[in-house]
């Protein structure tokens, strides 16, 4: 029943999308060619291909300094988080109480503002502290905006939450922990699990808060911005391609994970 | 909201039993963004009013780093001026290249629009810089587009690099998602039998775009807008990587003055101006919405 102009509104968006797409992943393929040609200055068509960039950048012990900072520095930030966003999401979503509505805006507003700026308020917090910039600090910084977003991620699910299955238990005499254990958690588990996963690859792919609060730590993102002010070599856009790579790995690991854990729910 | 009908009661069984739970569980990350971010700001706030190039905070009150940017000689203006246009351009032109893309995923997609909305949010992933160097390869000369061109017989591709253009290029392009989602999650809203129901009433195409889809989606949108609005104001990446020199946002001025000027006071001066615009907005749109309803049952 779909009429001449339905059709091609649904043909113009779907043209459209995939524009768009290709656009988005265009630099992307870039960056991928570039690390894999032969050569040290790039030029199109590519002449000829060799992996002695990748090699070179895979036996670097600098660049497996970074990656350890940055798989450090995201692991920690995706357990903080994850636990401070579950708590915040039942705050945010559940509960009702008197600071709610306030709350619920506060916790955006690291959202809405400008990484490089927040950054730079950060260094001068810690310099005010006395506290010297490392990893560690990149950590806290990673945070501050990190929490309020995978908070945002779990309150999605927890919406779908029916409060009413948590006062049954109660009524049935469970304590507090068992239905954390045994009602609460069960329920939100993809919105966790989906929560992490951002968590890590926010994390990982962050560079605005690592610039200025690592200190001289670097992580992936900040060694390969100084590389490409000054020096550029292929290692850079192989590099480059290589996190991007361990990002989809972990992407599509997750959703793996996730997906299991909605079929296991919905079995259950 | 009819969905917090439910009130926590078992307060008083834990051991605080006069804190509610919502607080309770609220408590963790209140105290990370007290510590992380109220205290950072108050810091910046602290330093610019405290005397210029030093770093004297909280023993000196003055109000000569205003006073330098106000001053007509000083030119920060443009920064501000630029940054705040090319973040109100990349608003408008987002809205547009991101609503038939959020139509698609709530209407047209079907099956397929979890994995195009992982195709969209995938790019987060990847920091912005690594991003932009990838159309650095594609524009520069020898480049893929010039390189490819040449290749076919043309003369070679046009130069835009490191031009004002390519930076408003690159802005539209590493905040796309953060207009899609929230716009997606706003056309959500949009009960789908007030839309058959407007048609069947003999409603033009249009008409219901603009008297039913358009409001009902409204905040959705506003949050998106408001969302690349300050992410685009605070922009800095795009400039360095794509815009050389041709124009200095004002986040870079922010930058120097924390960096090489060491002039603390002035570059916390200069922050506190932007955030004061940004989060004023912020606030504004903020008050105006209700996030129950956009994020919670529909």
């Amino acid at each position: 029943m779909e009429t001449h102009s339905q059709v091609r509104a649904r043909a113009f968006v779907k043209v459209w999308t995939a524009f768009v797409l290709l656009a988005i992943y265009l630099p992307i393929i870039c960056g991928a060619l570039a690390g894999l040609s032969k050569g040290r200055y790039f030029g199109f068509p590519i002449r000829s291909f060799s992996t002695e960039w990748w090699d070179r950048t895979l036996a670097s012990l600098e660049i497996q300094s970074l990656v350890q900072n940055s798989l450090l520095i995201a692991f920690i930030v995706t357990l903080i988080s994850v636990v401070f966003a579950f708590f915040g999401a039942l705050a945010f979503a559940r509960y009702d109480w008197r600071g709610r509505k306030l709350f619920q805006k506060a916790i955006l507003l690291p959202v809405f503002f400008p990484q490089p700026v927040l950054g730079l308020a950060l260094l001068l917090w810690f310099n005010a502290l006395g506290i010297n910039p490392s990893w560690q600090t990149a950590v806290v910084a990673h945070l501050v905006w990190i929490v309020p977003v995978v908070t945002l991620v779990i309150a999605i699910q927890v919406y779908s939450f029916d409060p009413t299955l948590e006062e049954a238990a109660r009524d049935l005499g469970a304590s507090r922990w068992f239905i954390l254990r045994e009602v609460t958690l069960p329920i939100l588990w993809p919105g966790i699990w989906s929560g992490a996963l951002f968590a890590f690859l926010l994390s990982w792919g962050n560079f605005p808060l690592s610039l200025y609060t690592a200190g001289v730590d670097s992580t992936i993102p900040k060694w390969l911005y100084s590389k490409m002010v000054a020096g550029y070599s292929p290692m850079v856009p192989a590099l480059g391609t290589m996190s991007t790579l361990s990002a989809i790995v972990v992407l599509l690991a997750g959703g793996l994970v996730i997906t299991l854990v909605r079929r296991r729910r919905a079995d259950a | 909201m009819a969905a917090m009908t439910h009130t926590e009661t078992d307060g008083k069984q834990g051991l605080l039993p006069a804190i509610p739970a919502g607080l309770r569980a609220a408590a963790p990350v209140t105290i990370l963004l007290v510590l992380g971010f109220l205290a950072p700001l108050l810091t910046v706030a602290a330093y610019a009013f405290a005397t210029p190039r030093s770093f004297d905070v909280f023993r000196s009150f003055t109000l000569a780093n205003f006073s330098a940017i106000f001053d007509p000689s000083n030119t920060v203006w443009m920064s501000f001026a630029w940054s705040l246009a090319y973040a109100s351009a990349t608003v408008v032109l987002l809205a547009a290249i991101a609503y038939p893309i959020a139509y698609g995923l709530n209407r047209m997609f079907g099956k397929w629009s979890g994995l195009v909305g992982v195709l969209f949010v995938f790019p987060l992933f990847v920091s912005e810089n690594v991003r932009l160097y990838g159309w650095v390869l594609f524009f520069i000369k020898n480049g893929v587009l010039d390189g490819g061109l040449k290749w076919l017989g043309f003369s070679g591709g046009p130069e835009v690099l490191y031009t004002p253009g390519i930076i408003l290029f690159g802005m539209i392009y590493v905040y796309l998602p953060f207009m899609l989602f929230p716009m997606s999650l706003g056309i959500a809203m949009i009960p789908r039998d007030l839309v058959d129901a407007a048609r069947d009433l003999g409603a033009s195409r249009f008409m219901i775009w603009r008297e039913v889809e358009l409001p009902l989606a409204m905040p959705g949108i506003l949050i998106g807008m408001l969302l690349t609005f300050v992410l685009g104001a605070g922009a800095i990446a795009e400039a360095k990587i794509l815009g050389g020199q041709s124009v200095i946002p004002i986040a870079q001025d922010i930058e120097v003055a924390f960096t090489y000027a060491q002039n603390w006071p002035l570059g916390s001066a200069l922050a506190l101006l932007l955030v004061a615009i940004v989060s004023g907005l912020a606030l504004y749109v903020l008050s105006k919405l209700d996030l129950d309803r956009i994020l919670g049952k529909r």
